[in-house]
Order: C-alpha cells, then structure tokens, then sequence
C-alpha cells in the first residue's frame, strides 16, 4: 500500500511539475492573474470605498456575501463540534481538594457532591502544580493580546488586519488562559452559552447590516444606503459598514475558535484538559 | 537537461508548492495513524495557500494597501498604478481559506475524538479489524 502510494504521489507530482511549464514567471506583472479584475479593484478601490486597504475592501464590499457564508462556514464548524463531542452525562468519579490541609480526597458515588467553595475546590484528575512564572508571565500578556486583537480587527480598513485576524488573535488569548491556568478558569470566565451566543451574534451582525441594507432600498450588502441611519461622514459610509460586518466576523470567529479548542481538550465534559 | 535548469530557476516558486503538496498527498494516502492524515491535509492545504499567494505577487510591486489614501501631501492627484500594487484577490481568497481550514481541521479533531472515544484506537488497520468484530451497529 505504502509503495503503490508513493507511485500514485510521483505520477501525481510529475504531471503538476510538467504542468508548471506553461505557468507564468515568478513575480510576472503580466500574469493572468494580475491583468482583469484586480487592476479595477487597485485602480478604484480607493475611489469607490474610501477604505486604503485593499483586501479589506474586497473582502467586506466586492466579495462580502462570499465571506458572509466564509463566517456561516466557521460558525457551523463550531457548531459541529459541540453536537459531535459534547457530553452532558455526570462524570461517575471526582477529585476534591481540601483546601486549608491540601489533602486530596477521590469521591467515587456519583451521587455525592461536595459543596465548593472556601473549604473545598474542584480538582482535574491528572493535575500538577502550574508553574507560578507561566501563569504570572501569561495573566500580564493576557490584556496586551486582547487589546491588540482589538487593534487589529477596528484597524483592518487602514493596516494589515480585519475580522479574522482579530477574531483568531482573541481567540488564542482565551485559549492561552486555558493552558496556563485551567479549563475550568476559562469556563468559569466565559460560560458556555455566551460563547454560543455569541457565535451566532457574529453572524447575525454581518447579515442584520446586510438586512438593513437592503430595508434601506438598496442591494443585499449595499453599505452606501446606510447614510440616514449612520452618523458622521456619509462620505466614509462604506468604511463604517466594512467595520461593522467585521467586528460581527471577529465575533464569530472569537466564538467559533473557543467553542473548539474547549470541546476537542475536554472530550466535550468541559470540565478539565489541557 | 541545460534547457530544464532556466525553467526550474524562473519557476521555482511551483517546484517548491508541487514537493510539499506531494508530501502531504503521500502522508494522506499512506499514513496509517489518523492524526497523521489530518497533519498531511494541513500540509496540502498550506501548499495550496502558499501557492495561490505566489500568483499575486509582482515584481518591483508593495503590500496592497494604498498608499496616502486620505490626505499626504500629494493625495488627489496622484494616480494609482496597478503595476505598483500586488494582487489583492489571491491574498482575500486565502484569508478566508485559511481560517476556514482551521474549523474543518477543528471538526475533523471532534471526528477522531469520537472515533477514538468508541473504538479506543486511531490505527486505520486496527480500527478496521474492530470494525468486523463490533459490526455495522452494536
């Protein structure tokens, strides 16, 4: 199998090679690629949306009902996790620490339940000591990411950065106190139906604009006719709608990503992992 | 073989793409632990990727943000070239294919969970064996 694998990998790579032939050169202005459509979109991008970068204005106004359903495609991913992994059942067995002694105890009934709290916490089962310098060295970066991601996703019509990007860089800031701390921290923070909630307010963000849009008289997306409902400059109106369709999509991907992570660690009982 | 060099030196950029789709490719077919396969599926996917943003790109050409767009000193009468500007329509296809092969390698992770949870193993041959022993339904 592994032979005949290899075989079917070089005749595969020897035909994509020998395609290569008829590609254009590296770095060639004269492509295919460069010549129709995206001349138009470099020439009047500008012009038309008011917004200088340029993949943030085909992103969110020439393309924006494909990147609606790219934000429909990651909220159904998160969505798909949790039916896939999530497991409401008791766990049978259960791990207390007492909290003045230290000592451990390992509750097997199910059925009991210690009350957590001064004198009691929960424990995960294969728990260590977290190193004092990580969670000390994460808890200060934590609120720099989150700022920063914050940065990113209101600085995408102007910098290199947008909805995605932004949502990714917070998700991976919750994600970072989930393994520096534990997973109950985060859960504890962030309850598992606001993150759901908020999934699918990213992506009703990004449709409602486009909803409204289209209640104004103009197309589905069409940002220009959100002038009388917009304050400031009609001028830059299509830049504020771009805005708002992307901190929808950092919202969804923010909850998409942490819907994720936390089902896949925790075999979907969300209460230890990584 | 002295007139294949010049064709790989002005083509390269494919050569490299072509070699690290195949070993992906190779990793799908032949690997048998599935985490392995998802890990060659990623490799595919970053050829493609890079592939995709190697086409937009010119020589002599910035980032495709432009340039003292609201005031500068020159704003109103300078002329966008599109010469001067690398193809903004590969990198927004890519943005979104990359965020969008995070949550299918997300979904494909729950998948081996689950298949892990119920047959205690992710070995293709093992599983196929448990397979015959547990039937279509328990």
């Amino acid at each position: 199998m592994k032979f005949l694998g290899f075989i079917v990998v070089c005749l595969t790579g020897t035909l994509l090679l020998y395609g290569t032939g008829e590609f254009p050169d590296w770095g060639d202005p004269d492509s295919p690629a460069s010549i129709h459509l995206s001349n138009y979109y470099i020439e009047k991008a500008v012009e038309e949306t008011q917004v200088p970068n340029l993949v943030t204005a085909v992103l969110a106004d020439y393309r924006g009902f494909d990147t609606m359903f790219e934000t429909a495609v990651v909220f159904c991913a998160g969505l798909a996790c949790f039916l896939l992994l999530r497991d409401f059942r008791e766990k049978k067995e259960r791990f207390y620490r007492h909290t003045p002694t230290r000592v451990i105890l390992h509750v097997k009934d199910s059925k009991k339940v210690l009350k957590t709290g001064k004198e009691f916490e929960h424990m995960d089962k294969d728990w260590v000591p977290s190193d004092l310098i990580i969670r000390t060295v994460c808890r200060i970066l934590i609120p720099f990411i989150q700022i920063y991601a914050l940065y990113v996703v209101a600085h995408g019509d102007f910098s290199p950065g947008g909805g995605f990007q932004g949502g990714v860089i917070f998700g991976s800031s919750l994600i970072l106190l989930a393994i520096s701390y534990d997973l109950k921290t985060l859960v504890r923070r962030i309850k598992e139906k606001v993150l759901g909630i908020y999934a699918a307010l990213g992506v009703l963000i990004y449709v409602g604009i486009g909803a409204i849009c289209m209640a104004m008289g103009g197309n589905f997306l069409d940002y220009s006719k959100l002038v009388p409902i917009v304050p400031g400059d009609p001028h830059h109106i299509r830049a504020l709608g771009m805005l708002g369709v992307e901190i929808g999509v950092g919202i969804a991907v923010t909850a998409a990503m942490v819907i994720i992570y936390i089902n896949i660690v925790s075999e979907g009982k969300h209460d230890e992992g990584l | 073989m002295t007139d294949l060099l010049p064709l790989i030196v002005a083509k390269y950029n494919y050569w490299l793409y072509v070699i690290l789709m195949m070993i992906g490719l190779y990793a799908m077919i032949a690997k048998n632990n599935l985490i392995k396969k998802l890990v060659g599926m990623n490799i595919f996917q970053t050829a493609i990727i890079l592939f995709y943003v190697s086409i937009g790109y010119k020589r002599d050409a910035t980032i495709p943000i432009i340039q003292n767009a609201h005031g500068g000193h020159d704003a109103h009468n300078a002329v966008i070239h599109a010469a001067d500007y690398i193809n903004p329509l590969p990198h927004v296809l890519m943005l979104t294919a990359i965020v969008v092969s995070v949550a299918t390698f997300g979904v494909a992770m729950a998948l081996a969970v689950r298949i892990y949870q119920r047959y205690q193993t992710l070995e293709e041959d093992e599983l196929r064996m448990r397979l015959v022993d547990i039937g279509p339904e328990k």
